[in-house]
């Protein structure tokens, strides 16, 4: 399997008033051709971050101030202003968490569609891609008529499939999907989840599932990243991820789902709460609140060791 | 399409509340506060004799309610009355007068329009830059600049100093006005008639009103532009659109500034009432044979029945303008429910 | 410590420049507004200080000089002193935009409270009158209430003040509404506080800071709008000095290229309605930052 997205100690920094936000500080992360990517962590650990990193999204301030995101094996933080573009919709697509304002109100999703195509193949007849349109409307299982319709007329879930759909229409490889169950109900969701799974086999599809809510990715995912403060900490297949985790953020996040039984009670529950990513703590970020932190922890950063088929940033695993 | 209408027809009902308390506060202002208009349309000192024969025949003597139902009476005919001072309708003075009024406010309003929404998008768009600073400090000095003073300084530089635009009247004296017999529409009649120096020369005279009256307006399109456009540039389908690779120019000017307008468009009704407004000291300043320059006209030969009906009148396009803006609001957004 | 000027005066500046910090150009703009209106003020105050003439005086000098020498403005027509009519003339202006705004924020508010408090068929009724006055263009009312009252310098601050009433009504009635569905207001009825305490301790109060911005903002479109009319030769007799009529005598002489008769007066007007502007952004900004971006 070949490699689509490999990124290499990438550094996010968002310089504001009162300092500088490490909102990604030394991630790794790779993605193999036609897997899908599970990224998980706490609210404002840096996922969207780093999502939006990959096709260089980043509001003012942020900034990519170091590493490599390399797609294909070439460098997307180097690249021109022309090249992103070209990325962007064609070559990789990128959905959000809210599909209720992820659309534009006055423009139909005609417009949306018509627009996207027009702006990657510049001589793209009326016709032809309103007539690809249709198509890809029919293959997410909405009638071709909404064609006409603007975005306020349909509910959450198809216009999270519309924007699949308008993501998808430039066969694009890879798929990175920020959140995109959270704003709809559990029904809706479930079946999203299915579609995904569908699309990726038909799309030939690589996608990068960022979510909070492990039930998503265990479902779909092939391989399972988990962040923290920032860093990657531990990586492993979707299976061995749930059945044995390593990394004690990875246990102690496990542990917060219900329906997933641990043998060690007492991990239960995480103390605390995701530090200040301004200052963030020495050593092992997590050691403030990790339940069986040594001494070594506080001072020095765990290097990675490979585990079981994982890497794990851990001293437990030296 | 049947809702559109519908929803037009309700609109347009919904005005004639509107319509009533403007015509009755211009009645109260006019009729029943203090201050004796006939008396001080006579010189102040008239016999009281020829006063009273004065009310008599204006019908001022008679009892308020029915002053007032007969008031409606004649606004409803669309009869204004007779001038005091001339042997004119007051209904032919003010149409006579105002395609000069409508003529100059529309090209206010287009250069209000392309310069203020221009310039509050593209201060959005390059925010907390030294050109964002500039454009905010202009929009708040233009603000600060009364029309006429504006109008007086660029008659000043343009007029009188560098001597290329002149500083009076719709045209020049060199072209027979018997060109313009139709509309009264210069720009319109000059074209039609096809008499193409003559329509150079009108908007030759446009240039100076029109653009002092625009750029006073201006700075509250400039604020109002930019402050949505910062808003509108947060929302979720801006970065969505970013991520489909559309264009940085493509997403400020055609999806951010779209959705951006539809809040001004709302406000678009106060705007042209503070054009008309300006219209009236633009007028005076540039001797533009305008429903403006009559009012004041009017009011220093204390042509009470003229003064009334231009009042009315603007009261009724007041009512018009804000109806039209609304009307255009439901047409443009597709999210309003009728 | 022994004293010295540099110092007292880092003393005195050293807080406006901590605010600086704090709020940056918002405060730097609310600064500036606060300078050009305490200058004018004391314009306004203290004219012997400033103004070599007598405003009405004739014949200080050659008619129409341009400015220089004796003559810092030049002089009009009548031989007068402009800079001596722009000195007194602050007086005019300053006094009836300022009287005018409190006079319509006091019935406005009043109206506001009351309409917005009480609710019912009151509130139906001002409404819909203050909504329509508010949409109707204010100079046109004004000029209006200046033809029916004559001019005066009482009458004209009527007709400048009339127009504004909507505003503080809008704004007050909107805020009280939006107070009284708030919790605490309802916790305090449940306690047994009366009507009038409510409105007079949690109402108000709330209402005050925004009407604070809008009262400024208010007073530098009158000064326009006095300007105007009296440009416009309605609302003052010919016996108070005031820039909006020195402008319009100005304009008499522009096609000879008299510039300093318009010049002057104009830019004094522009610049009164600036330092009020620049000191309500400024406040606005500070008090509330969301409060002028709708
Ligand atoms: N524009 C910004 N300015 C300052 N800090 C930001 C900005 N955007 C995100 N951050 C910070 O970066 C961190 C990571 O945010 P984000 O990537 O959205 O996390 P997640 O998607 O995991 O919830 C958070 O601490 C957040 O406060
Ligand atoms: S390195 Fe230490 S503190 Fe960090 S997770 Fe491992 S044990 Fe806990
Ligand atoms: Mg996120």
């Amino acid at each position: 399997m070949a490699r689509i997205l490999h990124i290499e100690d990438l550094r996010v920094h968002f310089p504001i008033n009162i300092g500088t936000v490490r909102a990604v500080e030394g991630a790794n992360l790779t993605i193999e051709e036609g897997e899908v990517m599970g990224l998980v962590g706490e609210s404002g650990c840096g996922k969207s971050t780093l999502g939006l990193s990959i096709l260089r999204l980043l509001r003012p301030p942020g900034r990519i101030v170091e590493g490599k995101i390399l797609y294909h094996g070439e460098d997307i933080v180097r690249m021109g202003a022309k090249e992103i573009l070209a990325l962007r919709g064609g070559r990789i697509a990128m959905i959000f968490q809210d599909p209720l304002t992820s659309l534009n109100p006055l423009f139909s999703i005609k417009e949306h569609f018509i627009e996207t195509l027009r702006t990657h193949e510049k001589r793209i007849e009326t016709k032809e891609a309103l007539a690809r349109a249709e198509r890809m409307l029919s293959s997410l299982g909405i009638s071709p008529e909404r064609l006409h319709e603007y975005p306020h007329q349909m509910s959450g879930g198809m216009r999270q499939r519309i924007m699949i759909g308008l993501g998808l229409i430039l066969n694009p490889d890879l798929l990175i999907a920020d959140e995109p169950t959270t704003a709809l109900d559990v029904i809706v969701e479930a079946q999203f989840l299915d579609l995904l799974d569908d699309l990726r086999k038909r799309f030939n599809l690589s996608i990068m599932l960022i979510t909070h809510n492990l039930g998503n990715v265990a479902q779909l995912a092939d391989r399972i990243s988990v962040m923290y403060c920032g860093t990657i900490v531990e990586v492993g297949p979707a299976q061995t991820i749930f059945d044995e985790p390593l990394h004690p953020y990875t246990q102690g996040l496990l542990a917060s789902i219900p329906n997933i039984k641990l043998d060690e009670p007492e991990l239960k529950l995480m103390r605390g709460s995701l530090p200040d990513l301004v200052s963030p703590p020495s050593g092992c970020v997590f050691h403030p609140r990790c339940p069986r932190a040594m001494d070594v922890c506080s001072e020095e950063w765990p290097k990675t060791a490979a585990v079981n088929g994982h890497q794990v940033n851990c001293w437990l695993y030296r | 399409m049947k809702n559109l209408v519908r929803y037009i027809v309700t609109r347009t009902l919904l005005t004639i509340p509107m319509v009533l308390i403007l015509l009755s506060i211009v009645f109260v202002v006019l009729r029943v506060m203090p201050g004796d208009p006939v008396s001080s349309m006579l010189g102040g000192h008239a016999p009281e004799r020829v006063i009273e024969q004065k009310k008599e025949e204006l019908g001022l003597n008679r009892p308020l309610a029915v002053q007032y139902v007969d008031y409606l009476w004649q606004v409803a005919r669309l009869d204004l009355g007779d001038s005091m001072v001339f042997q004119q309708g007051v209904t032919d003075a003010i149409i006579e007068k105002m395609p000069a009024t409508i003529e100059l406010t529309f090209f206010a309003m287009i250069i209000t329009l392309v310069v203020g929404v221009f310039l509050g998008a593209y201060a959005a768009d390059h925010r907390r830059e030294f050109r964002d600073s500039m454009i905010r400090l202009y929009g708040i000095v233009i603000y600060c600049i009364p029309v006429y003073w504006l109008g007086l300084m660029l008659q000043l530089i343009f007029g009188i100093w560098l001597d290329i635009f002149p500083i009076a009247g719709r045209t020049g004296s060199r072209i027979l006005s018997s060109t313009f017999e139709q509309s009264g529409f210069y720009v319109i009649d000059t074209l039609r008639a096809g008499n193409y120096a003559a329509f150079g020369d009108v908007m030759h005279h446009l240039v100076l009103p029109a653009f002092t009256l625009g750029l006073t307006l201006s700075g509250i399109f400039v604020r109002l532009t930019r402050a949505n456009m910062l808003d509108v540039l947060k929302a979720d389908y801006i970065v969505a659109a970013e991520a489909r690779g559309i264009t940085h120019t493509k997403i400020v000017y055609r999806h951010a500034l779209k959705n951006a307008m539809i809040p001004i468009l709302t406000m678009m009704g106060l705007q042209v009432a503070l054009l008309m407004a300006g219209a009236i000291l633009t007028e005076t300043t540039f001797s533009w044979p305008g429903m403006g320059r009559l009012l004041l006209e009017r009011i220093y030969l204390r042509d009470y029945p003229t003064i009334q009906g231009v009042i009315i009148v603007y009261a009724l396009f007041v009512a018009m303008v804000s109806l039209v803006v609304d009307i255009i609001y439901a047409m443009v957004d597709p999210r309003i429910r009728y | 410590m022994n004293y010295s000027p540099a110092r007292a005066l880092a003393r005195i500046f050293a807080p406006a420049a901590r605010m600086g910090k704090k709020y940056g150009v918002e405060w730097w703009i609310l600064c500036a507004g606060a300078c050009i209106i305490a200058a004018i003020l004391f314009m306004a105050l203290f004219p012997g200080t400033l103004a070599p003439f007598n405003p009405h005086q004739q014949d200080t000098g050659p008619q129409l000089a341009s400015p220089g020498g004796a003559h810092l403005m030049g002089t009009d027509n009548l031989k007068r002193d402009v800079w001596s009519r722009i000195v007194y003339g602050s007086r005019t202006i300053l006094g009836v935009s300022v009287l005018a705004a409190l006079l319509s924020s006091l019935v406005g508010i009043t109206l506001g409270l009351l309409s917005g408090y009480s609710g019912g068929i009151l509130d139906r009724i001002l409404s819909l009158i203050m909504d329509s006055v508010y949409v109707f263009p204010g100079l046109i009312l004004a000029i209006a209430f200046a033809a029916m009252f004559g001019p005066g310098i009482i009458n004209i601050t009527l007709a400048v003040a009339v127009i504004y009433i909507p505003t503080y009504f809008r704004l007050v009635r909107g805020q009280t509404l939006a107070i009284k569905q708030e919790l605490y207001v309802e916790a305090a009825r449940a306690i047994g506080a009366s009507g009038t305490t409510i409105l007079w301790k949690y109402i108000f109060p709330n209402v005050i800071a925004t009407t604070v911005v809008v009262f400024t903002l208010n007073v530098a479109d009158a000064i326009m709008i006095e300007a105007a009319l009296t440009y416009l030769g309605l609302g003052l007799p010919p016996s108070i000095v005031d820039w909006g009529m020195d402008l319009a005598m100005g304009k008499k002489y522009l096609p000879s290229g008299q510039w300093w008769l318009i010049t002057f007066p104009g830019m004094m007007i522009s610049l009164l309605a600036l330092g009020f502007t620049m000191l309500g952004e400024g406040l606005a900004e500070i008090l509330n930052p969301r409060l002028l971006e709708r």
